[in-house]
């Protein structure tokens, strides 16, 4: 028994980890795609979405059944319930991945206001190396990285307030860069989503490795609310 | 379509009464071959009487009256002109307390087939060597194969008893409760066997351990107070059967 459900474990946590890759992918794909003003790969990133949804359902398919049938308990039980939870967070990185995909299709001759694309650009690049790290840390179920991580996050939010600042500025002189600027702010908050959902899957590799859950940096304390 | 499974046993509309009492009302069930069944319910429902039936262990109990056939392949084992002691090498009974004889534990392994006549010593010591590695405990005892198989500890002497009963070469082994007498390290060490052995021979096995039966079986029949519930995939009786009484039994609501 012991062999057979092994085998099916490290299956799980195989196929749990394409799915990371193929949602970082999706989200490198999207920014690149909004970026480079490339509706082709934008497509592509639209039209492959549901790989990630089939993934995401055949790994809780897969662990429903391992709970049913195996009844797992302790570090078998926690890896189970980990994919369940972080596969879901994975899901929906991807589809913040296809709101700017679909972001860079809807584009069609606004305005452009470079120096925001710029942070846009360095913003996706921050969110995508912290997609990777995760991934890698949940691999090597380093928690203590995942913490620093999950820290990095505070990057993200302030590309994200200092895009909106810049697009506030730009709409009040330029009226003409409203639609444009509209699209910059939601794709900077859809980055910054997926970067709370780094988070997430963080929180993740904690409660793999230690059994914890915790709560990695809160928004409410970062706000000052 | 899937092909459909071999099935090696079938068995259509099995009664048996003791004396008056009827234990089993109709049993209809078949077993794929080379597949672990797994027959679960209460105490008293009948699923070790169905499975005493497969080999005709109840021939030795008086006064039990059985009707309905049961086939092993072709041949129907009721009738009249069936080989009993061909049939149970054939189907061969590991029972719940492991019950090795007082014997050596080369002699033990070897007793089905000193019975069928076999002398040649090599045929011998290869079958006891292979059946005692297929039972995985050819390493717990390859240095003291001639001492007693009282002398070893209750895992261990279940393994040997699976080892006589695989020397004689069955299709189907019975299993009736192999493990409740064990600790949990004997019981896995059984259990991971008996998914080695399936690639070779068709298991059937009553249970009383839900975990058990999720955990080894492909398929999986309930029963109850002498009727068969259902019968299905593992997969299916553990997150979606089809009736209440099935899913009461396995979530612990009774029995």
């Amino acid at each position: 028994m012991r062999r057979m459900f092994e085998d099916e474990l490290k299956d799980l946590h195989v196929r749990f980890s394409e799915m990371g890759m193929m949602v970082n992918e999706a989200v490198y794909k999207s920014v690149k795609s909004f970026i480079n003003h490339d509706k082709d790969l934008a497509r592509q990133v639209i039209k492959d979405d549901h790989k990630i949804n089939e993934r995401e359902m055949d790994l809780e398919n897969r662990s429903f059944e391992m709970v049913a049938l195996q009844q797992p308990v302790t570090t078998d039980l926690r890896l189970i319930v980990t994919v369940m939870k972080a596969s879901s967070d994975l899901e929906r990185m991807g589809d913040h991945a296809v709101s700017i995909a679909k972001s860079t299709i809807r584009v069609k001759g606004n305005t452009r206001v470079p120096a925001i694309e710029k942070d846009l650009g360095e913003m996706a690049g921050v969110v995508k190396k912290m997609v990777e790290e995760s991934l890698d840390a949940y691999v090597k179920e380093q928690a203590d990285r995942a913490v620093k991580i999950a820290d990095e996050d505070h990057h993200v939010n302030h590309y994200s307030r200092k895009i909106y600042e810049q697009c506030i500025k730009n709409m009040q002189d330029d009226p003409d860069t409203v639609v444009g600027s509209m699209d910059y702010m939601l794709v900077a908050s859809y980055l910054e989503r997926i970067g709370d959902y780094v988070t997430n899957i963080c929180e993740w590799v904690v409660y793999l490795k230690k059994g914890k859950l915790v709560e990695l940096n809160s928004n409410a304390k970062e706000d000052n609310f | 379509m899937a092909t459909e499974k071999e099935k090696i046993i079938t068995t259509s509309d099995v009664h048996l009464f003791y004396g008056k009492t009827e234990a089993l009302k109709g049993i209809s069930l078949d077993f794929n071959k080379n597949e672990i069944t797994a027959l679960i319910g209460p105490s008293g429902c009948g699923k070790s009487t169905y499975l005493r039936t497969l080999n005709r262990m109840n021939d030795l109990i008086p006064n039990v009256t059985i009707t309905g056939t049961v086939k092993l392949g072709t041949q129907n084992i009721y009738a009249p002109d069936t080989d009993v002691v061909e049939l149970r090498k054939d189907v061969g009974m590991v029972f719940q307390q492991p019950l090795p004889f007082p014997f050596s534990i080369y002699d033990n392994v070897i007793y089905g087939l000193r019975l069928a006549g076999v002398k040649d010593r090599q045929v011998l010591d290869q079958a006891v060597e292979t059946s005692l590695k297929q039972a995985a405990v050819w390493d717990d005892v390859k240095d003291k194969l001639h001492e007693s198989a009282l002398s070893l500890s209750g895992g261990q002497q279940q393994r040997v008893c699976i080892a006589r009963v695989l020397a004689a070469k069955p299709k189907v082994i019975l299993m009736d409760e192999p493990t409740s007498a064990l600790d949990p390290i004997s019981t896995a060490k059984i259990e991971n066997m008996l998914l080695e052995l399936r690639d070779d021979y068709t298991i059937i096995l009553v249970t009383h351990s839900m975990h058990q039966a999720s955990r080894i079986s492909d398929r999986t029949a309930f029963f109850l107070q002498g009727e068969l519930i259902e019968a299905d995939a593992t997969k299916k009786i553990f997150m979606d059967p089809s009736k209440k009484q099935t899913e009461d039994y396995i979530t612990g609501r009774f029995g």
